[in-house]
């Protein structure tokens, strides 16, 4: 009987590799770091790839300065607690230094602006990987993204002319200025994030189990009424019990109606959805039927 | 887990069968099948066009192509897969082999009406060639050919010919209709009573994995990602990936290409210290005694060392559109984890994918040729034949004035291969020559 490891085993053991990989072959990668799901599970993997040594990169997060609070504190415990290097990009400074001019209206967004502070953040620290929760699963521009994602001096993404990539042979090579995106989580789904959450144990910022919260409901979705959203005539703020199944910035970010507590009330609630995690919650898909697509070729994680 | 390539002609339909799949096999979102409803009506389109859930490029959807892989992701309550949905177009070839050097099976589509046509034969051959044991020929479109079992049979016949040389260990065949689902999730009894087959989604759950039994297996290879030296600590920890046999505390290793000796102190994966180490299992491995070890060194098992050269046979997959691979380029060449320079000594022949026969006058190799190649590599290297381990048998080569991945490789096996046999000659070779 030849021994297999458990599904989610293997996934873990690809995203090792991967980070192995970059470790050893770049000068200077980065960790992508929001405190969201995704990249607290990479986080964590990252922990297991270098261990008895501590994690050879440190971690960025791009602030929009629109957060939540719990995901702020939390993020700066947990990289405390790993002992990596927290680096902290702001978008609010790429606004004020007239890099990027903010959106107006009660739609404002700065979902797209972040990419500039992005850019502009790995460019100064001369990082030349960097590490993304991504996952193929969650959008169809995603899904047709390589583990090694080329990004030229601007940034840009090539959708139509991927380096071909074949069994576990990454190719990084790259030109000065130019990076690598890479996304060791490619093949996880939803439901493998939170079955790998459940089985290790791994602590999340709260705002992902269910709570009492104040929102209002815009184009289908229920949006935390934060101080940083300006309701539209015909929106009230309501107290409902929810949970956010991704976290990223307020403005855009949907909670669902849920009583999940636990991880395995996460799974048992996943198991009978009927919408994707992005469908679900994120403004910023619903632009257009390429809106993914056409920020990751401006250079979006 | 299972990993499914498909493969297949342009307009075979390989986008739709697996939206199919995913639909029937109820993976698909509310929202998700929204979205594309819309994108269908949008376009004028009378039914929801399932092809869109892969088709995810704004360059795709527009031409109704598929350019680059698409992986989608479903689980029925026996089984978990990955689909790498892949281009047809011959142009996007490489992008197939992306798709397919990771995958246990192999789905061929055909279109009922057209038969076996180039597309598909070249796509088998590729992935017998990359070590896919199993392929499923699905016969689709059978609603346009009156569901007739003559013309199922007859594709099939015509398939079994050609596969006959490639060494498969399953080849399945399932005529199915993706438009209306006949055969794919639930049976087309209704339409095809002459086929008692299972259907494809069936035939999914049961099939074994690539590496479940392999035929001829090597003994332990770990090859060197990176090493870990904790601050202030004594050990050096060896961290890599399991890419052959198995490895235990204790074990006599023979580090190469130095071949240098030890004793395996102790083995530790993800969760802590392992007993037994088996691929693809991430391990740190601390020896007995310090050697001199870094990236790109393999560690294997002593008494079952594979061996090392720098002069290579392999047959290669060529995948740049500017230049052709010729004898006395030199490349990048990536192999497990170590990086070497590797020239072109010879170009030993082309291989015509329809027919298998190979040329011996081809002197170069243009975009999406397989043929087989001498190379005299940098350094020593430390390597499988393919056919008895893909991780260490594989290798890409690079183009250093471009960066670009322009080659992929598998290295033949030196002791059963003469000089003017391809891979697929060791059993090709008996009927034709």
């Amino acid at each position: 009987m030849p021994h297999r490891l458990p599904h989610t085993k293997a996934l873990e053991a690809e995203a090792i590799h991967i980070m192995r990989e970059v470790a050893a072959e770049f000068a200077n990668p980065v960790l992508l770091f929001s405190g969201g799901k995704d990249s607290v599970v990479m986080l964590h993997v990252a922990a297991k790839a270098f261990a008895p040594a501590a994690v050879p990169f440190p971690v960025l997060h791009v602030d929009t300065g629109h957060n939540f609070p719990e995901v702020v504190e939390f993020r700066d415990r947990y990289a405390e607690h790993l002992g990596v290097r927290l680096l902290v990009a702001s978008v609010q400074e790429s606004i004020d230094t007239g890099r990027v001019v903010e959106q107006t209206g009660p739609r404002a967004s700065r979902n797209r602006l972040q990419t500039t502070t992005l850019l502009d953040a790995l460019a100064l620290h001369r990082f030349d990987a960097a590490f993304g929760g991504a996952r193929r699963d969650e959008e169809k521009a995603r899904a047709k993204e390589r583990v090694y994602s080329f990004r030229d001096e601007f940034g840009q993404w090539d959708p139509k002319n991927q380096r071909p990539e074949l069994w576990n042979l990454y190719n990084g090579r790259h030109r000065d200025g130019e990076h690598i995106r890479v996304f060791p989580l490619s093949n996880w789904t939803e439901l493998d994030v939170w079955r790998y959450i459940a089985d290790e144990a791994i602590e999340l910022p709260s705002l992902y189990y269910a709570h009492r919260r104040k929102v209002f409901e815009r184009d289908g979705m229920l949006l935390a009424h934060t101080d940083v959203v300006t309701l539209l005539d015909g929106e009230f703020p309501v107290e409902e019990t929810v949970r956010f199944r991704t976290v990223g910035d307020a403005t855009c970010t949907g909670a669902v109606r849920s009583h999940a507590a636990t991880p395995h009330d996460v799974l048992a609630e996943l198991a009978a959805t009927r919408t994707t995690e992005r469908g679900a919650t994120r403004a910023d898909d619903r632009v257009s039927e390429t809106g993914m697509e056409d920020r990751k070729r401006e250079g979006y994680f | 887990m299972l990993r499914i390539a498909t493969a297949g002609s342009v307009d075979d339909g390989k986008s739709t069968l697996i939206g199919r799949l995913l639909y029937d096999a109820k993976t698909v979102q509310d929202d998700q099948l929204a979205a594309i409803t819309d994108a269908s009506r949008r376009r004028g389109d009378a039914h929801t066009d399932l092809s869109l859930l892969t088709d995810g490029l704004r360059a795709e959807r527009e031409q109704g192509i598929t350019i680059d892989v698409a992986y989608r992701y479903f689980a029925t309550p026996r089984r978990t897969f990955i689909v790498a949905d892949t281009p047809g177009h011959e142009q996007y070839t490489r992008n197939m082999v992306t798709g397919a050097s990771t995958a246990d099976v192999a789905m061929v589509l055909v279109d009922a009406r057209k038969g076996v046509r180039e597309q598909s034969r070249r796509h088998a051959f590729l992935a017998a060639l990359l070590g896919i044991p199993h392929i499923v020929v699905c016969v689709n479109k059978m609603d346009l050919v009156d569901h007739d079992e003559r013309v199922f049979a007859s594709i099939a016949e015509d398939f079994a010919a050609f596969a006959a040389p490639l060494g498969l260990t399953t080849l399945a065949f399932v005529p199915i209709s993706a438009l209306n689902g006949d055969n794919v999730v639930t049976p087309g009894t209704a339409r095809m009573p002459w086929y008692t087959g299972p259907p494809l989604l069936g035939l999914l759950e049961d099939m074994p994995e690539a590496d479940a039994e392999p035929r001829d297996p090597v003994g332990a290879r770990l090859p060197v990602q990176y090493v870990i030296r904790p601050q202030g600590g004594e050990h050096r920890y060896y961290a890599g990936s399991m890419a052959g046999g198995g490895l235990r505390p204790g074990d006599a290793v023979t580090v190469l290409p130095s071949g240098r000796t030890s004793r395996v102190l102790a083995l530790t994966g993800p969760d802590g210290p392992v007993e037994y180490a088996y691929p693809p299992m991430p391990v740190t491995v601390t020896l007995a005694d310090q050697l001199d070890v870094s990236r790109g060194d393999l560690i294997c098992r002593t008494g079952d060392e594979p061996p090392t050269a720098r002069d290579l046979e392999a047959t290669v997959c060529w995948m740049s559109e500017h230049g052709r691979l010729r004898a006395g380029a030199t490349y990048l060449l990536k192999h497990t984890t170590r990086t070497v320079r590797a020239r072109v000594t010879d170009v030993r022949h082309r291989l015509d994918v329809n027919t298998l026969a190979t040329d011996p006058r081809a002197d170069e190799l243009a975009l999406n040729d397989i043929g087989r190649v001498a190379l005299r590599v940098g350094a020593p290297l430390p390597h499988d034949p393919y056919r008895r381990n893909r991780a260490t048998g594989a290798f890409i080569l690079i183009d250093e004035a471009t960066d670009n991945t322009v080659a992929a490789g598998i290295i033949l096996d030196m002791d059963t291969e003469t000089a003017d046999r391809g891979p697929d000659d060791h059993h090709h070779g008996r009927e034709h020559t």
